[in-house]
């Protein structure tokens, strides 16, 4: 594979840029893999890369039903932060923020990481104090975090509605090393590097069956034939529970719910930040696309679904969200919507861990936030993967936290996973 | 749009109602091993098909209802009262 850098541009120039190699193989199966990845999204390509990378593993096939950006990596909005507070998840998410910062230059591949601050609103006294309660949590472990006032707030973000909203403006809770990916490069780029440190890729290789032992698995049967596997890792959030009974491990704290996106026409420049409004049952969010499209994002759908397509109440609330928070967007038109099926788990966090059959590995559960986690993700996956101990910052994100009773519940909603957006 | 027929009030919008979750889950007795608690608040079979799920007519007749419904296509295959007894009441309302 050529690396991307000055000169390889300079020397293609001579050729029109036509001469570039494949960004990955399209390998045919081998018979069988020391370790198997079931799920080529940024979750499982990130695992294969580090798997490699940290752990020199060799022989690791990734599988993915469709192609590489079809599922949940091409239907995100592509935010970065790390404003968590619960003991695992801030250290998790700080990591997961660090490798973003320089994974263009680790992977080769520009993923367009964009710092540009994550600006959370408050609109109420009690909202501040929580927000600053949250935010002091994360300034104590070492996570970039501060309140902007009312005039900080305005002179950042003029085009906000600051006359006359519903539920005035008083400030924001702000990160400023947060901000947004592009979500394609992201995972083309890890596709790339772990292609090129010999990971195989294997498209339109769906898992139809799991045969197995009592205590291990034996062989996946896939749409490209029978693949003896030494370790399997699953990493199909939204489809975790599908791949589970199909390995007949019976109920996950899991239900699959669809979260949709919105993308507008491209305007100029109007926005800088990751703008973020939630009060009185609203959740929005939205930033500017490098192209100058706004995107944007609101509640999940509210009922639990596999359908990879939204519906029409949300897409209104979602619309008076923006125009609550940005009057000035009321005419800019909506070029598309989405919907991607996500796990939502019972306390709104994630696991990897291991499962009751001996090479089996578990990354599921991402929630709203798999986009972001995805380094880290892969990172602390692999981790499990190799040395086959969870790493400590990751030693509670297991299935059994439930009856131990130490769920880890960012947003204290309970066991009802469509709570915890 | 989901449209739910209510057996109290014909067919409506699903954004009338909130939905609540799983009906199929079965709760154990007070005194059964938590283990088995555990089981029924925390772990779900997610079904990617037909499944038994729980609806409430919030801003309608407030009856919560049973409904059957597709995970993969949201087609509704059937509708009736939670609770027996109030099915009994609204039948002899109608």
């Amino acid at each position: 594979m050529t690396r991307f850098n000055a000169w390889n541009v300079f020397k293609n120039g001579f050729t029109g840029q036509k001469n570039w190699d494949r960004q990955w193989r399209d390998p045919e199966p081998k018979k069988e893999y020391d370790i198997i990845i079931i799920g080529g999204g940024l979750h499982g390509l990130a695992t294969a890369y580090y798997l490699a990378k940290n752990h020199n593993k060799k022989n690791i096939a990734v599988l993915e039903k469709g192609w590489i950006g079809g599922g949940n990596a091409g239907r995100n909005t592509t935010i970065i932060r790390s404003n968590y507070m619960m003991p695992g998840n801030h250290e998790f998410y700080e990591h997961s923020l660090k490798l973003w910062e320089n994974l263009s230059h680790d992977l080769n591949y520009n993923v367009m990481f964009s710092q540009r601050a994550h600006v959370s609103l408050f609109h109420s006294p009690s909202a501040k104090d929580g927000a600053a309660r949250r935010y002091n949590i994360m300034r104590l472990h070492g996570t970039d975090a501060e309140l902007w006032d009312l005039d900080t707030l305005k002179k950042n973000i003029p085009h906000l509605n600051y006359d006359n909203a519903r539920f005035p403006i008083l400030g924001a809770a702000v990160q400023r090393r947060a901000g947004n990916a592009r979500h394609d490069s992201a995972v083309w780029g890890y596709a790339r590097a772990a292609d090129s440190l010999g990971v195989d890729i294997l498209q339109n290789c769906e898992v139809t069956g799991v045969k197995r032992s009592q205590s291990n698995i034996e062989s996946l049967e896939t749409s490209r034939g029978t693949i003896k596997a030494k370790k399997v890792g699953f990493a199909v959030a939204g489809y975790t529970s599908v791949l589970w009974q199909m390995a007949g491990l019976g109920n996950l704290p899991i239900e699959s719910h669809k979260l949709q996106a919105f993308v507008t026409e491209a305007v100029k420049p109007l926005l800088d930040h990751v703008v973020v409004y939630g009060v009185g049952g609203a959740h929005f969010y939205i930033s500017q696309s490098d192209k100058g499209s706004m995107v944007f994002g609101g509640d999940l759908d509210w009922y639990k679904s596999y359908a990879q397509r939204g519906n029409l109440p949300i897409v209104q609330d979602s619309a008076e969200a923006a125009m609550a928070i940005m009057p000035c967007l009321g005419r800019i038109r909506l070029l598309r919507h989405w919907a991607g099926v996500m796990d939502m788990s019972m306390d709104g966090s994630f696991f990897i861990c291991k499962t009751p059959l001996s090479n089996l590995y578990l990354n599921a559960g991402w929630n709203y936030g798999g986009f972001k986690a995805s380094p880290a993700s892969g990172w602390y996956f692999a981790d499990l993967i190799a040395n086959e101990q969870p790493h400590k910052h990751v030693q509670n994100h297991n299935l059994e936290r439930f009856e131990k009773g130490i769920n880890i519940d960012e947003r204290g909603a309970g066991p009802d996973p469509k709570l915890h957006g | 749009m989901i449209r739910i027929k209510c057996p109290y009030c014909g067919e409506r919008d699903h954004s009338e109602f909130t939905y609540g979750g799983d009906a199929s889950i079965k709760y154990p007795e007070l005194d059964a091993p938590e283990s088995e608690w555990t089981k029924a608040i925390f772990f779900r079979e997610n079904i990617r098909g037909i499944q038994k799920e729980t609806w409430h007519h919030t801003n309608g007749c407030r009856l919560w209802l049973e409904v059957e419904r597709s995970t993969i296509t949201h087609e509704i295959k059937s509708v009736k009262v939670c609770h027996p007894q109030i099915e009994k009441i609204t039948k002899s309302k109608l």
